[in-house]
């Protein structure tokens, strides 16, 4: 274990000088100006702030989804921008998941199946029924998702993210759609996952409360991490101030 | 389902959500290529059964008609080089006197061997018994004509021949390939009804025609890579002494040219016209896959943002394309073989086949299924490239929302002038040209094949007019025995009740240019000819000149003939001399390929002044059975026709023969039209339902919301239709040359009845489209269809 030999924690990503500009010229769109960051293994992370300020972005380019314009970023001894496509597409295979805001489940499929469609192609996976008990939603896998509830869909949706036992799990505004009471459930699924697997979780929310929940917040405005603070006392989700 | 991957569920739950729009694609790509599966198996069916009928039945390959040549000169013409086997028979011709006909009906009388059966030329019994050989007046009839004249076997029958009228029995009726059409000597149209052909024992007939121990026509068949001409040229050389009146091949017997044009007819149109539905339905095809995948955009960037790699990704839709190319490949190839078999089963009836060789092409299978998949793969791969370019994360997120900014010169004036939904419809078509253009264009194409269908229907009514009314303005045709003097013509004309007369020659010719060929006659025609007249392309009567020869285009396109050209005249009757004659000019064809000449002109070069073979008649109104009456007496008529017979004979074999194929064609391209208009309806309606739901929800009613939707729908329409008509005039070039054949040339139509009737098959296709998707728009359920991206 390289915790043993090493005091300093591994780290899960680096960034140095990353920027990402949408358009050129008078209508170029600055989203980050040169972000500068060190995340180790194993924290929740929530990403802090208004829209529009670059934490999305930013999910985005360590996820692989997106490529950035200019800077580094690493992921272990992975750098991501220079990856090819093939090489994030395969990065994003072998070590991400996400959950999005508006849940991106397949309607034509059920639960499992949406769950599926991620084990199907990773490497390691537990099978999607042991997925959807993690976020108790064994009872109701055979379920399309016109038939679950928004909270429901999302389980599904971090069911779906985790059951390849990612390294990473992004979470971009994972209770923005859902009301107080489901969005607690949803960030407890996603406390425990972050516990019990060890996997490393970057969420991003413009809900300050859940800030309280995390190892480490990084607080963004216009492009850029203007505070990170580290918790020395966390909350779990149940006793958040919604 | 457990065997299936998830992304296989999911694609066939896809198919089964767009079951609607899938079909309707299906639908139409079947159509093109059931069109080209039946049309080549058509083709490939008639080409073999015809060539099946032939060997069966022993069809010979030359025909050597002579005066009368003794039975031992057949021992000659069978060591001719090349010659494989001989039959000498008798033929004559004869005049059968039925019940309700005033005017005799011409025939030809043929033998049948004293025993066995005939080594060429064979028959097939279709019902009753062949003669016994014993009995004079027992004769065999041709089924076709028995039929239009409902006689049967045990029907008595009486007939001149050779001038002795003798009495027959019926005792079956024959079919034969030799006379599968029958036409009338000195006619051009064939007619079941006004021409016989009946066979009986070789004694009879020899007594009859005084050709004891001789024949009057051998036939001939050839070994395998023989020469026919080198074969015609020794079978000539041995019979001219004897009379010879021309030896010729199967490609100059008429039943055989008119069997085999009408076939050419359905090869040119399965060449030329199932490949423009197919492409239209490719076109289709490739222009929905295109959308259906563009609306798939966010769960492409999903399926990438999990892992899924662009190859795999583009499987998974490249199987759904090909799910709906194949199935409706499938379907059409299916309904192709079924169509194609039920219309070989009515072309072989109409044909007189006894027997049906059914076949397929296969290459049509080949072609059929790669077209409908490359048109789907393109229309599909297309988007796909486009998505994968992009990153997931914007692949993910719905497209950024139209810039409309752009529209805003539009928008002031539209602000003063539409409402709000007006204003929406109209932003669209300006905000994203490019898909609103795609649309029109498929409606474009599918109201063209209208057009030119519906022009194709015009044409051949306009062939048959002009043939009738302008070309022949006659009401009756007589025909000479031979080719008789002037006196002739003042007879007729004095007789009562024939208020005109002109005298007409026709001289059967083989007509040679360069290499080129072709079999047929010089129609001679008087200088002031008014009853009869050769057309130019404008359709005005043409003035024949002084001296030089004026050809059909058709047959200056067989000859490849040019005016200043000179071409050989080979004449086949008289002292059949060769004449090289200038082409002075070309004339529109209509019916056949004539060439004609002036009378004078023509005599002239005959060395043979004053003689008509025929003349065109102008009756008094209601004076047919008084002329018909006085006429039947005359010694040297062989036959009167009236204009009447004759245009309703060409009007049947155009509606009942390949020509009819032009009513299924018709039916085809209405369905891909209609088909292509709908589509374009069910794909507006699946890319804005969820637009829709937002104007519903928010206050919009359901008039207005449908108005967003059926006004793009109108507008596209709208677009489609000019370019429809465009596109339509090159489509009815395209249509009426593939239909055209020697026998008949259609006219390229294209005109406002067309246009108009195709513009108002689209317009009724829109109508209903519409008011199908308005009936879903209202029936959507406004809070499912606002939380579900589909």
């Amino acid at each position: 274990m390289p915790g043993k030999t090493d005091t300093s924690p591994r780290l899960a990503f680096q960034t140095e000088g990353l920027t990402k500009t949408y358009g050129e010229g008078e209508a170029a769109v600055h989203a980050l100006r040169g972000v500068d960051l060190s995340l180790p293994d194993g924290e929740l992370v929530v990403l802090l702030g208004a829209s529009g300020s670059g934490k999305s972005t930013l999910l985005n380019i360590l996820g692989g989804l997106d490529r950035a314009t200019s800077g580094s970023a690493r992921f272990r001894d992975h750098e991501l921008t220079t990856h090819s496509d093939r090489a994030l597409t395969r990065y994003r295979r072998d070590h991400v998941g996400f959950v999005f805001q508006f849940y991106n489940l397949m309607p034509a499929l059920t639960a499992e199946e949406n769950v599926e469609l991620v084990t199907e192609i990773a490497r390691n996976p537990m099978s999607p029924a042991e997925a959807l008990d993690l976020v108790g939603l064994g009872p109701r896998r055979h379920h399309f998702p016109a038939q679950l509830s928004g909270g429901e869909q999302q389980r599904v949706a971090i069911a779906r993210a985790i059951a390849k036992r990612p390294d990473v799990l992004f979470c971009d505004e994972p209770t923005g759609a859902l009301d107080s009471t489901t969005g607690r459930a949803v960030l407890q699924v996603i406390a425990d996952i972050n516990e019990e697997l060890g996997t490393t979780v970057l969420m991003v929310t413009h809900a300050a409360h859940t800030a309280a929940m995390a190892h480490r917040v990084l607080r963004f405005s216009d492009g850029a991490i203007h505070a990170v603070e580290v918790n020395a006392t966390r909350l779990a989700p149940r006793e958040i101030d919604w | 389902m457990t065997f299936l991957s998830p992304l296989d569920r999911k694609l066939l739950r896809d198919l089964w959500r767009i079951k609607g729009q899938a079909g309707a694609i299906a639908a139409v790509i079947a159509l093109g290529v059931m069109t080209l599966v039946m049309m080549s198996g058509l083709v490939n069916t008639l080409e073999l059964t015809k060539t099946a009928y032939y060997e069966r039945y022993r069809l010979p390959q030359v025909f050597a008609p002579v005066e009368r040549a003794p039975e031992r000169i057949l021992d000659r013409l069978a060591e001719i080089p090349g010659v494989s086997a001989v039959e000498g028979r008798v033929t004559g011709m004869a005049l059968i006197e039925i019940d309700d006909e005033i005017l005799p009906i011409r025939a030809q009388a043929v033998s049948l061997p004293a025993h066995g059966r005939a080594r060429l030329g064979d028959i097939y019994l279709a019902e009753g018994r062949l003669p016994d050989p014993a009995r004079a007046e027992e004769v065999l009839l041709l089924k076709a004509f028995a039929d239009a004249r409902a006689l049967k076997p045990g029907d008595a029958l009486s007939a001149t021949m050779n001038g002795a009228r003798r009495g027959f029995r019926v005792t079956g009726l024959a079919r034969s390939p030799e006379f599968l059409y029958t036409t009338a000597p000195g006619e051009i149209v064939p007619d079941d009804a006004r021409f016989a052909v009946l066979w009986m024992s070789r004694d009879s007939l020899a007594a009859a025609y005084d050709m004891d121990g001789a024949f009057n026509e051998a036939l001939l068949a050839l070994e395998r890579g023989a020469s026919e001409p080198a074969v015609i040229a020794a079978a000539d050389r041995i019979l001219d002494p004897l009379g010879g009146r021309g030896a010729y091949g199967l490609a100059d017997h008429q039943s055989n040219f008119f069997l085999t044009e009408e076939i050419n007819g359905a090869r040119s149109t399965a060449v030329a016209v199932p490949p423009i539905f197919l492409g239209v339905s490719a076109f289709l095809l490739a222009i929905t896959m295109h959308r259906i995948v563009q609306a798939e955009r966010e769960q492409i960037g999903l399926l990438k943002a999990f892992g899924y790699t662009d190859g795999e990704t583009a499987i998974h839709y490249l199987k759904l394309m090909l799910a709906i190319a194949l199935v409706g490949a499938g379907a059409g190839a299916l309904l192709g073989i079924a169509a194609g078999r039920a219309m070989a089963g009515l072309y072989t009836d109409y044909y007189k086949f006894p027997f049906l060789v059914f076949t397929l092409d296969p290459r049509s299978f080949v072609t059929g299924f790669a077209t409908s998949v490359g048109a789907a793969t393109a229309g599909g791969a297309g988007v796909l490239r486009a998505v994968f370019r992009l990153s997931p994360a914007v692949a993910m997120r719905p497209p950024a929302p139209a810039d409309y900014t752009a529209s805003g010169g539009i928008s002031r004036l539209a602000r003063r002038l539409l409402d709000q939904p007006g204003r929406m419809v109209l932003r669209r078509l300006h905000r994203q040209p490019g898909r609103m253009l795609g649309a029109a264009i498929g409606i474009a194409t599918g109201m063209a094949l209208s057009v030119g269908m519906i022009g194709l229907q015009s044409g051949f009514a306009r062939t048959v007019d002009l043939a009738f009314t302008v070309l022949d303005r006659s009401d009756a045709q007589v025909t000479f025995t031979h080719a008789m003097s002037e006196k002739a013509i003042y007879e007729l004309a004095r007789l009562p009740g024939i208020e005109s007369v002109e005298p007409v020659r026709n001289v059967s010719v083989l007509l040679r240019h360069g290499l080129e060929t072709h079999r047929g006659a010089i129609t001679g025609l008087g200088e002031s000819a008014r009853l009869a007249r050769a057309l130019d392309a404008e359709q005005r009567p043409l003035t024949l000149p002084e001296d030089g020869i004026v050809l059909s285009t058709t047959l200056a396109q067989v000859l490849g003939a040019a005016p200043g050209d000179v071409i050989t005249a080979e004449i086949r009757e008289g002292r059949r001399p060769m004449l090289d004659i200038p082409v002075a000019a070309v004339a529109d064809s209509l019916l056949g390929a004539p060439a004609y000449m002036r009378l004078d002109a023509l005599n002239l070069a005959l060395k043979e002044p004053g003689r008509a073979s025929g003349a065109y008649l102008r009756l008094a109104p209601g004076a047919e059975t008084q002329v018909f009456e006085t006429v039947r007496d005359m010694p040297a008529l062989a036959g009167i026709a009236l204009k009447e017979d004759m245009r309703l004979a060409i009007q049947e074999v155009m509606d009942n023969g390949m020509g009819a194929m032009r009513f299924v064609m018709l039916t085809i391209a209405g369905i891909v039209t209609f088909g292509i208009v709908y589509n374009a309806a069910r794909i507006a309606y699946a890319e804005r339902a969820r637009d829709l739901a937002s104007l519903r929800v928010i206050g919009f009613t359901r008039g207005e919301a449908a108005f967003v939707l059926l006004g793009e729908l109108g507008l596209i329409v709208m677009m489609a239709l000019p370019l429809g008509a465009v596109a339509g005039y090159g489509m009815s070039a395209l249509i009426a040359s593939a239909f055209s054949t020697e026998i008949y040339t259609i006219p390229l139509i294209f005109d406002a009845h067309s246009v108009a009737s195709a513009t108002l098959a689209v317009l009724a296709s829109a109508v209903f489209s519409g008011w199908i998707v308005k009936r879903d728009l209202d029936r959507i359920e406004l809070v499912s269809a606002l939380k579900t991206r589909e």
